[in-house]
């Protein structure tokens, strides 16, 4: 990371088909930090998080990224793991990695096939790299859906329940990407049901409107 | 410039390999202008002059096809939210999908059209134009595709709708490219001016439609 950057929200408010699903949500995350999204079912976890990432429109407040290099920015500095996993089965794991490479990593210096690598090996897909994507198991497959979040950093992860699917060691490497992520000054903003042993600076509530 | 090569090779490789897309398009314009002639008999001066509507009517109805692959396959299986938080403005990332699926498809089209003109009888001297005008108009016709397929994205069944929405749009290319084929086979006018507005609808649609695409592709992903 270039340098510290936050991420402040002031005032959110979204409704989704008549319904006010959270309105007057304001938290700030500093570099380094990570906030856990709880809330009961239908509460607007991904809306919020699909919100940040710039694929909704927020009806209400005010999201700003500080410290970034460009402002509005907001949606390139972030990275979404959602319930889709964004593979596609036709190609082999390799081939999908060096894609996210390529495409969102922009041929920014860093960026590349030895990225590729690096993240077969944070999630152990190293002898899975040549096999079609569509041949993975579910479980398989979120890792690789996780892994591209290292083959192309951004400061800002958004994971909505990345831990569906996967085995005792596979959320242990999950856990240890998240680590080395904030230590490296990176945000991250959690959806998950299941704990995950990950310093939180603090719980979102949805569904209940305040914050822990 | 990276993101964009990228995009736009992975599509191309993805329309090779995800069930045969390329091969069921040529295959449906080989069927389709082949059983014409069993229609309306073995006329040779009939065929010869509705030769070069026939390949056009047919190749708009081919490109079709697999017109709702160009964004269906990345919004189902969530890769539509990765392109739309890259690097690059999702206009241009509906432009470079819509110029991987003239790749894959106006251009193979155009490329086997001559060779299903023999089945037509289609006087040898229009070939030339005929291909010529077919590459010149089918980009209009891919990226105008773009623009129903992203209305239609999340539908079920979503091909037919498609081709509502989508064939009124193509009457001006079929217009002029069928104008530019008769101008060069009969005269007496030059072809170079139907030809040239082909051109230019291509353009006109390469600049626009994306922008249409994108908006429409916004509002699915609500």
């Amino acid at each position: 990371m270039a340098q510290p950057i936050s991420l402040i929200a002031h005032d959110l408010g979204c409704q989704r088909g008549g319904r006010t699903l959270f309105q007057g949500l304001s938290f700030a995350l500093g570099a380094g930090q990570a906030l856990l999204v709880s809330g009961p079912n239908g509460a607007g976890k991904t809306t919020l998080l699909r919100l940040i990432a710039g694929l909704l429109p927020w009806q209400a407040g005010r999201l700003s990224l500080e410290g970034a290099d460009e402002e509005g920015a907001l949606p390139e500095s972030c990275a979404y793991v959602g319930h889709l996993n964004g593979i596609k089965a036709a190609q082999s794991v390799r081939e999908n990695l060096a894609f996210a490479a390529d495409f969102l990593g922009g041929g920014r210096v860093g960026a590349g096939r030895e990225s590729v690598e690096s993240a077969l090996a944070a999630f152990g897909l190293g002898s899975l790299a040549h096999l079609p994507a569509g041949l993975l198991s579910a479980g398989q497959k979120r890792k690789l859906a996780l892994s591209r979040l290292v083959v192309a950093p951004r400061p800002i992860w958004l994971l909505d329940e990345p831990s569906v699917s996967l085995d005792a060691s596979a959320v242990k490497a999950l856990e240890a990407a998240i680590g080395k992520h904030l230590k490296e000054g990176g945000l991250a903003m959690v959806a998950s049901h299941t704990p995950l042993k990950v310093r939180f600076a603090g719980t979102l509530v949805l569904g209940e409107g305040r914050l822990g | 410039m990276r993101p964009a090569l990228a995009l736009l090779l992975r599509d191309i490789k993805l329309a090779w390999r995800e069930g045969g897309a390329i091969g069921t398009t040529l295959g449906f314009y080989l069927v389709v202008v082949a059983i014409t002639p069993l229609g309306l008999g073995p006329d040779l001066n009939l065929l010869s002059r509705i030769a070069a509507g026939v390949l056009w009517v047919a190749l708009l109805l081919a490109s079709l096809l697999s017109a709702d692959r160009i964004f269906h396959n990345d919004y189902e299986d969530g890769t539509l939210d990765m392109l739309a938080m890259g690097p690059l403005p999702l206009p241009l990332v509906a432009a470079l999908k819509s110029l991987a699926h003239w790749i894959t498809t106006g251009v193979p089209l155009a490329l086997l059209a001559p060779i299903l003109g023999l089945l037509l009888n289609l006087p040898i001297n229009a070939v030339p134009w005929l291909v010529l005008a077919m590459l010149a108009g089918t980009p209009s016709v891919s990226f105008v595709a773009a623009i129903g397929a992203s209305l239609t994205l999340g539908l079920r069944r979503s091909g037919v709708l498609l081709a509502l929405l989508v064939l009124p749009l193509y009457v001006p290319v079929l217009i002029f490219g069928v104008a530019t084929v008769s101008a060069a086979t009969t005269g007496p006018a030059s072809p170079w001016p139907p030809f040239l507005m082909l051109c230019a609808l291509s353009l006109a649609s390469l600049v626009l439609a994306p922008i249409a695409a994108a908006a429409a592709l916004r509002t699915a992903m609500r």
